[in-house]
Formats: structure tokens, sequence, C-alpha cells
């Protein structure tokens, strides 16, 4: 019994020590990107790479989740002959909770393991040892561009995904399912206000945060070669997917 | 000048360095030899602040480097190049952004005046016309060279040497001790290089330290270590496996 406790504490005490890590990454991203912002270059390559590179998935993802609601929604719905309520769901869906937390879970998968596999590989070949060699702060030079580029564009994919699940929703209810286009329209417009689509892109900046704060951390802590970058791109994308549906959670209680 | 001054660094709970004391006068190059695993390039870490002793002071031209806070650091760091045991060059840039990296980053040179450097550079490693090549096509030896030139980019007034001729065939270890003794004599600097390479050792030291169980056990010229009766230092330049060197440890 006594081990066990003792294991627990053990635990409890490097879950603190990483939290304490994660946080001080944030609070140095975020006093470089006040005080010291890196070149417009290195974030601009960034932003290809977290924005262009990931509209694809994020329109795939958009898009089959609100046809995917629709078709679920209409099949409730037309039992009860109040088929136009698709809609409603559709849109406020879309805005507050699939579209935000879709789009970052994809984010997750796709720039967060990239983040913490390259990031992870520098750090077992040296080369972030390298960059403090050389006088340079690795995380004013590698993952301030990330956190800007990732703040500034994961609220932009975001809101192309919410635009491709609406459509998709629209395309199965009005075009597919025969609801009337205006009522379709007129209920989700009644009932989505903006404030869901504000509440939606607020959660999408901490999400945002979240990847690449997480995903930044594993790869600088990445340790033992291959199998290390592999742990730390595993743990990045898992602990991100986690962070951010906890994180939902408590935003959805605060800005509902 | 480097002052290394009763360091202690323990990693997981194992002793890694104890007590250990080294200084590197200015304009020599010391190399410090020990088996692989010994805590060689740890302590080489700690004289450019990349770790920091558990206790003990490292004081580099009187400045206790242990006590400095990230940004005295990094200015401190600016007298070092190093030449890493992979050469740690960046995968994603061309040789040339790697041997400008720190001209880009630390001076408000124009581009065409860094690539005028970077020339400079690699011809002084005897690699130019590589500029525009990524780090995935060069070989070992290049990789090193390229580290080297590098290095030496920044105008440091010390260069730490980790392993340099580790991984490569012995003519391109030879073209690589040539190039440190020229670093010495054509830029005048300090150099501490840490190596289990013995020719490599005899042929680039001013003086060699010889590092076990966590302590240096004798420092001297190549010579006094050649004809050394320490029994630890011995066994080590001879390469027998029978002596008071413990193998079972690592």
């Amino acid at each position: 019994m006594m081990q066990f406790f003792v294991q627990f504490w053990d635990k409890f005490c490097f879950w603190l020590w990483r939290l304490g890590g994660l946080s001080r990454m944030l609070a140095q991203a975020l006093k470089y990107t006040v005080v010291n912002p890196p070149r417009r270059s290195t974030i601009l390559k960034q932003m290809f790479e977290i924005g262009v590179m990931s509209l694809p998935v994020v329109l795939i993802t958009g898009a089959f989740t609100g046809m995917v609601l629709a078709v679920q929604s209409y099949y409730q719905f037309h039992k009860i002959t109040m088929d136009t309520a698709v809609g409603i769901i559709v849109g406020l869906s879309m805005t507050n909770e699939l579209g935000p937390v879709l789009t970052a879970v994809m984010i997750a998968g796709r720039v967060g393991a990239a983040m913490a596999a390259e990031l992870g590989t520098m750090k077992v070949t040296e080369q972030i040892d390298a960059l403090h060699a050389l006088g340079v702060d690795p995380v004013q030079y590698l993952i301030v561009p990330r956190f800007i580029a990732s703040v500034a564009l994961v609220p932009i994919l975001t809101v192309f995904s919410i635009f491709v699940g609406i459509v998709g929703g629209y395309i199965i209810g009005v075009e597919l399912k025969g609801i009337n286009a205006t009522f379709f329209l007129k209920n989700m417009l009644d009932y989505t206000r903006p404030a869901d689509l504000f509440s939606g892109l607020i959660k999408t900046v901490v999400f945002a945060v979240i990847v690449c704060i997480v995903s930044c951390y594993e790869g600088f802590h990445a340790e033992g070669g291959a199998e290390g970058v592999g742990k730390a791109t595993t743990e990045a994308v898992v602990s991100s997917a986690i962070t951010i549906l906890i994180a939902d959670f408590f935003l959805s209680i605060v800005l509902l | 000048m480097i002052e290394i001054q009763d360091v202690y660094k323990t990693f997981n709970g194992v002793p890694v360095l104890k007590g250990l004391n080294l200084t590197i006068r200015d304009g020599e190059t010391m190399v410090i030899i020990g088996r692989s695993g010994c805590g060689k390039s740890v302590l080489l870490k700690h004289m450019i602040g990349l770790l920091k002793p558990d206790a003990g002071r490292i004081l580099v031209d009187g400045v206790d480097i242990a006590a400095l806070g990230p940004r005295e650091l990094m200015e401190i760091r600016k007298k070092f190049g190093m030449l890493f045991q992979g050469a740690a060059l960046f995968d994603s840039m061309t040789v040339a952004e790697n041997v400008g990296f720190a001209l880009y980053e630390h001076t408000r040179m124009t581009d065409q005046e860094i690539r005028e450097r970077v020339t400079l550079y690699l011809s002084m490693v005897g690699m130019e016309g590589i500029e525009d090549k990524k780090p995935a096509e060069l070989s070992g030896g290049m990789r090193k060279r390229v580290g080297l030139a590098r290095a030496i980019a920044i105008g440091p007034q010390i260069i730490l040497y980790d392993e340099p001729t580790t991984g490569i065939d012995p003519i391109m270890g030879d073209i690589i001790n040539d190039l440190i003794l020229k670093m010495r004599d054509t830029l005048s600097v300090s150099g501490c290089a840490v190596t289990h390479d013995m020719t490599s050792a005899y042929k680039i030291a001013d003086r060699i330290a010889m590092m076990y169980d966590g302590r240096i056990v004798q420092i001297g010229s190549p010579d006094e270590i050649k004809n050394s009766t320490n029994p630890i230092v011995r066994q080590f330049i001879s390469g027998s496996s029978k002596g008071p060197i413990k193998i079972l440890d690592d």
C-alpha cells in the first residue's frame, strides 16, 4: 500500500514538473513574441506549413463532420417532423463545438506531430545544443515562429472548417433529404448567434496554444535517438488531444 | 582562460563528475582523454554552459558561468565555438546558411558580406564550392569540417571539440587534426578537445588530461602522458583490458 502511495506521489510530482515546464515555455514564447519577435521569413515559413499545408485535411474533416451531423440529426428529427431543425444542429454544433475541437485535433495530429518529430530530431542530434552554443535561444528561434503561426492560423482554419461543415450539412439536408432551403437557413441563422462563432474562435486560440506548446515541449525533451523521437511524437499528439478535450469542457462552461 | 573548480554533476542518481578540477590556459589546446561514457562530453558542455554543475564553479575569464542568467550566458557563449560529435549541422539549412548562421543572428552584415565570409571560412577548412549543398549530401568528414567552419565563424576565443575524429576514417581524422592545429596557429584561439583517439590527442595537444571516475587523474604534456607511471593512464593509453580501470561499470 505504501509503495502505491510512493508511486502515486512520484507521478504527481512528475506531472507538476511537466506542468511547470510547459508554463515556463509558454511564458518565454509570449515574452519573445512581444519583446523580440523573430524574422518575418521564419514566421511565414511556419504559416505555410501550419496553415496552407493543413487546409486540405481541415476542409475534408469539416465537410464530412457537417454531413454526418445532418444525416444523423435528420434521421432523428424526421421522426417527429422537425426536419428544419437540422440547420440549427449543424450551425450550432459546427460553430461552437465540432468545428473548433475537430480542427484542433486534426492540427494536433498533423502539425503537432511534425513539430515534435522535427524538434525531437534536432534535440537528439544536438542541433538544439548547437543553437545554444551559437548564442541563440532555441525558444526564440524555433518555438516563437511556430507559436505565432499557430495562434494566427488555427482560428482561420477553423472558420474554413465551420463553413464547409455548414455547406456539407446544407447539401445533405436540402439537396439530398429535401428540407426546405429557406427554413433550413432561417432556423440556422436565428439560433446560431455571432457570440457562438466568437466563443468557438476563443476556444480555437486556446487550442492552438495547447497544440504548439505541448508539441514543442515534447520535442525539446526527446531523449535517446529514434525511439525517443517516436515516443515524443506520440506523447505530443495524445497529450495535445486530451488537453484540448479537457480545456473544451472548462471553456464551454465559462463561455456559454 | 577556463578554470573548473571542484565541479560535481549527477544524472538520475549516478555521479558523473566528482569534484573535478581543471585549468585551460589562454592559447593552449587541452585534450581530455578517458573511456567512452566517463563524462568527457558532459564536462565540455559544462564549459559552455549547456549544463549547470550541481556544485562547484566554472570560471571563463574570471566569470563564474554557472551563476549567470540566460541572457548573460548567451553573451558569454559568443566567446566559444563548438564542434559537436556529429557536427550538429542544421539539416533544414544549406552549408552556407549553417556557416553564416551566427553572422546572420549577431551581426548587421549584409547578405553579400556574409556570403564572402562563409566562402572564406569554408576555404580555411578546405570545403570551398559546397555552399548550396544540404548537410544530408555530405560525408561524415565533410560535415565535421563544415561544423568547424561554423564554429570559427563567430570569431571565438576558445574552440571546444567533442570527439573531433570519432566516426571518420584515419586519413580524414588526420586532416581534422591538422585543421585544429591550423585554427590554433592562425586564429590564436585556445582549444579543448575530448577524445579517446590517442593518435589525435598526441598530435593536437599542448597538454593532456586523463579523466577517470569523475576526476582528472593526471595532467601533462603528450610526452609526460606517454611516459606516465600512473597505472590508470598506462592501461588507457596502451588499450589494455587488464588493469585498475573498472570495465563493468558502464
